[in-house]
């Protein structure tokens, strides 16, 4: 048990946006050099304690004590000043301008009055290497990856000198080595004495490096216990508010395949995509769910948006429904029967400010409509058909999108493809940022849609999701299929040895040359 | 004096196609020059070329304010009749000498540029709009003034100057405008007033959370495309010999026109002023080789006629460029 004075005590917190509760009886104590996870479903009002806390938004009720002093920031600047620094899920920089300007934006080194590059240059080389990243800084943000992105956005958040680090989902972008890298980043904050509050929903994740977890439901904590002292079934269990018996067994919403594979729906060769993706094979068949697994940049996502038209492959050969084709355009994919949603919802699937309706019928728009006016009787027939059959949570086909919750934006995405009554759908990351309870609602959705015959490419990063889920999994690994494992013989060792050992051969061919 | 060169380049900088796309507008500017000093016997004389720089000036003004607001992710359309609005308020003033009148000039200019900024950050007004407001408001204040007639300035002081003069044999307007681009550069690259214009147009909200005064730098971006607004209004009267409330419609097309053809995003985020002077040159040249063209009597091009040559010749310039541009990515 802690002993020493903690550095932040919230106390009895209370939020309330047009008299509804977001927060009640809300705290978070957190002790110098520790990292705290927070954990809790979506809407749990993790997010909102924390925008509580750095000054984005007003407290309606409680108090908050940091560094033994009672505070209460104005705005996200003021905590950053005070000590608090936090790092968003969406990377806050601005992409145009310089890795070195994205960190000493608001604190530019000067040199007789004007800005000294060669300095701003050194120390922002200097801070990236005490991360491991050595990257030419001079050149614009957007140049990298997002994981690069990250670990700048957070470099600029440690240089603050905080006393307090907030990181909101910052592993959700990162494949597992720069996760590796993030939590080397993060001990050595603790060691040297800074605190870190670690928001994620992978829960594997926050054995590997939390010392403590609070878990918050319906915007009140729950529980704060150290890391050890709980096991995993009982933290999911703590964030649904179940029984542990109900969730024993699956951690994810899958269950077997009810019947055997139908026909070939897609079937892909010798793939060859600008410099991400030299090699890649799938085969998809009618009611079958196959995992495409990988590390981040593993080629996953470029191999599906070759398949769906997006971005057409340099060499190799795809098959669709039997008929050997290569789609040129999105247009020629979903002729065929293709779906495809992306892993970015916000920025490729939403239409954030249209409604339900609208975003459900966008993609069979041009056959509802009739002498060039939409057909609004059969719109909303099909719209009220898929709320009810995906379950999808709104006030109705006219909410706004934006409005809905992570896992029914998502459910809303599915229903535009599976209106169009596709043969085959290519999920990119299905459920990631989904809560655990919507997550597993739509996992045995993905299954009974399969069952009901629709073949599925599903990508994912959680291996959890492809372990159980997935009747028939690839591996990727820098661009080339590495594995081609059944059911039976795809667990999580089998996936990670087979992405390991082109790893290992390529970090050899590095050292070698 | 172009950014690039306040970051030297690093092993992995972008491709020769990605250069070109960059480097575009100088491409075509040398190539303009070129074109024109082969064709036309006086093109490159004295008198040709300190006259092209001597009118340009203006534009170069009302551009390089215009860049810094577009950068921003903004727009500024009053600076044509904040110009002519200057020239009038100048010429009015020109009788008690020049500072008079030039500081009359530039005070026009900073009312106008602060209301425009109050509009856009205060009361949150898109700056298309508000700048809308700010050009009809100076236009008709302009007109007021002048009774709807130019104002002559007084030949008694040493106004005119501002516009006729000469340096080391180079016309004033035109070391002002060096002068302000030279400003205008290590503004930029130099200052964090500039990798704050930057940062802003690149991305408001991320500005907002790392604690920009994102606010306060929009404001000073209109208030500086107006002082430059007044300037040039300042040496349209003292050029000209007369403040002209009339003067001015179409100068903020010419001068987005010339922030664009000089590489800088129309969404903020992107610039270059050193670019932006090669745009507004590009612009003005294409008005002068059409004239010299007439002058050589094979055809003869109406004033409708050049604006319709420099219209599909902007269009070529940016297409040209935006499609090097789109290659290059795609192969990077």
């Amino acid at each position: 048990m802690p002993t020493s004075a903690p550095l932040l005590v919230m106390r009895d917190i209370e939020k309330r946006f047009q008299g509804v509760h977001a927060l009640a009886k809300a705290s978070l104590e957190v002790q110098p050099a520790e990292i705290m996870a927070l954990v809790g479903q979506n809407g749990a009002g993790k997010s909102t304690l924390i925008k509580v806390l750095t000054g984005a938004y007003g407290r309606d009720a409680g108090s908050i004590d940091f560094s033994g002093r009672p505070i209460a920031f104005a705005s996200p600047q003021e905590a950053q000043r005070g000590g608090i620094s936090t790092i968003y899920q969406e990377i806050n920089l601005v992409p145009f301008r310089s890795v070195t300007e994205n960190i000493f934006l608001g604190r530019e080194r000067r040199r007789f009055g004007l800005l000294d590059w060669s300095r701003m240059n050194a120390e922002a080389a200097d801070l990236l290497r005490r991360f491991d990243i050595a990257i030419d800084v001079r050149r614009p943000l957007m140049d990298y990856s997002t994981a690069i992105q990250q670990m700048v956005a957070i470099a600029r958040a440690v240089s603050f000198k905080a006393q307090l680090v907030i990181m909101d989902e910052p592993t959700s972008s990162l494949d597992e080595r720069e996760v590796e890298v993030l939590f080397d980043v993060m001990r050595r904050l603790r060691a040297e004495g800074v605190a870190v509050v670690f928001i994620t929903h992978r829960l594997d994740e926050l054995y590997q490096v939390c010392d403590r977890v609070t878990v918050m439901r319906d915007g009140r904590t729950i529980a704060t216990r150290p890391m050890a002292e709980v096991d995993k079934l009982h933290l999911i269990a703590a964030m649904l508010g179940r029984d542990v018996e109900a969730v024993r067994g699956h951690a994810t919403g899958f269950t077997a395949a009810a019947g055997p594979a139908g026909d070939e729906v897609l079937s892909a060769e010798g793939l060859r995509i600008g410099r991400r993706v030299r090699d890649s094979r799938l085969d998809v068949r009618a009611g079958q769910i196959v995992g495409l697994a990988g590390l981040l940049g593993s080629g996953r996502t470029e191999t599906a948006r070759a398949i769906f038209g997006a971005d057409p492959p340099d060499a190799g050969s795809i098959r669709l429904m039997g008929k050997a084709i290569t789609p040129r355009e999105p247009a020629d994919a979903i002729a065929m029967g293709v779906g495809y949603c992306s892993e970015d919802r916000k920025a490729d699937g939403i239409v954030p400010d249209m409604s339900v309706r609208e975003n459900l019928t966008l993609a069979i728009l041009p056959r509802l409509v009739a002498m060039g006016v939409v057909d609004e009787g059969r719109q909303r027939a099909i719209v009220e058909k898929f709320m009810k059959r995906l379950a999808i949570k709104a006030s109705g086909p006219e909410q706004k999108i934006r409005e809905l919750s992570g896992g029914n934006q998502q459910k809303v995405l599915l229903a535009r493809w599976l209106c169009a009554d596709p043969k085959l759908l290519i999920l990119d990351e299905p459920t990631r940022g989904i809560d655990v309870g919507a997550k597993a609602e739509i996992q045995s959705l993905i299954r009974e849609l399969a069952d009901q015959g629709l073949g599925v490419l599903m990508i994912s990063s959680e291996l959890e999701e492809i372990v159980e889920g997935a009747d028939r999994v690839f591996v990727l690994s820098d661009g080339r299929t590495v594995a081609d494992l059944p059911h039976a013989q795809a667990s999580a060792r089998a996936i990670m040895a087979a992405m390991a050992h082109e790893d290992a051969a390529a970090t050899g061919e590095v050292a070698r040359g | 004096m172009s950014l690039e060169s306040a970051v030297p380049a690093g092993p992995a900088r972008p491709g020769a196609i990605a250069w070109a796309a960059q480097q575009r507008v100088l491409i075509a500017l040398a190539a303009l020059i070129a074109f024109g000093a082969l064709r036309y016997d006086h093109f490159l004389g004295a008198y040709n070329v300190l006259s092209v720089l001597r009118y340009n000036s203006m534009f170069a003004l009302t551009s390089l304010g215009m860049a810094f607001v577009i950068m921003t992710a903004g727009i500024d359309l009053s600076v044509g009749t904040t110009a002519a609005c200057a020239s009038v308020v100048s010429a009015l003033l020109s009788s008690y000498g020049l500072v008079p009148g030039l500081l009359g000039g530039l005070g026009v200019g900073v009312a106008v540029g602060a209301i425009n900024g109050f509009m856009v950050t205060r009361m949150r007004i898109l700056p298309f709009i508000a700048t809308l407001a700010g050009m009809l408001m100076a236009s008709g204040t302009g007109l007021l003034l002048a009774h709807n007639q130019s104002v002559s300035v007084s030949y008694d002081t040493a106004f005119i100057w501002l516009g006729q003069g000469d340096v080391l044999g180079f016309p004033v307007p035109a070391w002002i405008a060096l002068a302000a681009y030279v400003y205008g550069s290590v503004v930029l690259n130099f200052t964090s007033f500039g990798r704050y214009v930057l940062a802003v147009g690149g991305g408001e909200d991320a500005s907002r959370l790392m604690g920009l005064p994102v606010d306060r730098v929009v404001f000073w971006t209109y208030v500086q495309s107006g002082v430059f607004a007044g300037l040039a209004g300042v040496i349209l009267a003292a050029q000209f010999g007369a403040g002209q409330p009339a003067e001015g419609v179409g100068w903020e097309l010419f001068s987005i026109a010339a922030v664009v053809v000089g590489g800088t995003l129309l969404t903020g985020g992107v610039g270059s002023v050193a670019t932006t002077l090669a745009g507004v040159l590009l612009l003005g040249l294409i008005f002068n080789v059409l004239n010299f063209e007439n002058g050589l009597g094979w055809i003869s091009l109406s004033a409708y006629w050049q604006s319709v040559v420099r219209g599909v010749f902007l269009m070529a310039v940016v297409m040209a460029g935006s499609g090097a541009a789109r290659r290059a990515l795609r192969t990077a």
